[in-house]
């Protein structure tokens, strides 16, 4: 995946501009910078989902989003929920099961998503992408509301991601147990726009 | 081909788990028991005036199930995870007016029978009705969706959306209603022709909606 120079613009005003960002296999990056200052809306670019004010977005690969939404359907069970897009991306009962297992949700599989808690549905939502099979993980704050065997959880999952030659891109104020990666304070690029 | 089969079943399957598939038959029915109350129980009137009330009622049906059919998929992220896996906007639309009609167009269809006995309509006019419903019904689903993406996020958008669809829905009342006193078979082609005008474009226009409405 590789962004170059791309701005964002939301309601009249720039968020940011000139991010360059180039994530090979088994890369990963992590943006920084306070609220408001354009993360998801980054990541939704990234996605595909908003377009680019100015600047380019080469992907190649699947692209797989968590961000504050959960998109599961309330009153199924949680294995029949996550099912649909499992379905949805083509991919068998095993690898869902495999990915409910490395988010530690097995035991919950046949409860309806309403009676999940926070942290539960944020895993669900882990294990959608986990069980997405899909290159590029786009990950919007992935840590908020997990406790810290979860976190572990996450970090493991992401690691294997990385070994098995995918990309990762996050957004979080938490720190994340990953060891290395690139990191793209979104604050600097921010100035940039204010001063253009 | 199998995307769009897993679409419109988990869409039909929502719209059994939310029971909102209940709302337009009870309103059909619930109008056609009041009906006689308001004009008296005169066989002749209510048998010449009762199936254009319907269509009326077929037609405000429609409008029930309207803040139900994409704003709360919006609002919880689901087309964008659907847009996410490379599926179009049209073809989402598309397996929601399938999922949509199946839902609505039938039962509606069944309820006229007992909503037809009530306004002692005869027979001629119960099967003029019924086919004009089922070359009426997709055209309403379809005009329903397409007000549904467009006002999808907007407050109050139930009412904005009962704005936006009755003048469309026009065409519809007049030659679905016309159907009925006219024995030539004009009005049901021309019924069928805003049909599927409608059921053509709606994929289309309703799709550029959610992606305009993305944010």
């Amino acid at each position: 995946m590789r962004l170059s120079d791309v701005a964002c613009l939301r309601g009249g005003r720039m968020l940011f501009r000139g991010v360059d960002l180039d994530l090979k296999a088994g890369g990963s990056a992590l943006l920084a910078g306070p609220n408001g200052v354009g993360k998801s809306s980054l990541l939704r670019i990234c996605a595909g989902l908003l377009p680019a004010f100015a600047g380019t977005v080469e992907r190649r690969g699947g692209v797989a989003l968590t961000d504050e939404r959960l998109a599961l359907d309330m009153e199924r069970p949680l294995r029949k929920a996550l099912g649909f897009w499992a379905r949805l991306d083509g991919v068998d009962d095993g690898t869902l099961d495999r990915a409910l297992d490395a988010m530690a949700l097995l035991a919950l599989a046949d409860l309806p998503v309403r009676m999940l808690s926070t942290g539960q549905r944020k895993r669900a939502m882990l294990a959608r992408v986990i069980a997405s099979g899909a290159a590029i993980w786009l990950l919007d704050e992935p840590g908020n509301g997990l406790d810290n065997a979860s976190l572990k959880l996450l970090g493991a999952a992401v690691s294997r991601h990385l070994a098995a030659g995918g990309i990762m891109l996050a957004a979080s104020h938490q720190p994340l147990p990953l060891a290395d990666h690139a990191r793209i304070d979104l604050r600097i690029h921010a100035a940039e726009a204010e001063s253009a | 081909m199998r995307t769009m089969w897993l679409l419109t079943r988990r869409d039909l399957g929502q719209a059994w788990r939310s029971a909102g598939l209940w709302l337009p038959v009870a309103f059909l029915l619930l109008v056609a028991s009041l009906y006689p109350f308001a004009v008296g129980p005169d066989a002749a009137l209510l048998g010449r005036t009762g199936g254009g009330m319907l269509w009326i009622a077929a037609l405000l049906a429609s409008l029930l199930p309207v803040d139900r059919l994409v704003t709360p998929d919006r609002d919880s992220g689901v087309l964008d995870q659907i847009a996410l896996r490379g599926i179009g906007e049209e073809l989402i639309v598309l397996a929601r007016l399938i999922a949509h009609w199946l839902g609505f167009g039938p039962p509606l269809m069944i309820a006229t029978l007992p909503a037809a006995a009530l306004l002692k309509l005869d027979g001629a006019t119960v099967i003029l009705l019924e086919a004009g419903l089922l070359i009426g019904t997709p055209a309403l689903a379809a005009l329903g969706l397409l007000v549904a993406t467009l006002t999808a996020g907007l407050r109050s958008s139930g009412a904005l959306a009962g704005l936006l669809a009755l003048p469309l829905a026009v065409p519809l009342l007049i030659f679905g209603a016309g159907t009925l006193g006219d024995g030539s078979g004009a009005a049901l082609k021309f019924l069928g022709a805003a049909s599927l005008l409608l059921v053509a474009i709606t994929p289309f226009a309703g799709g550029a909606a959610i992606r305009a409405g993305r944010e």
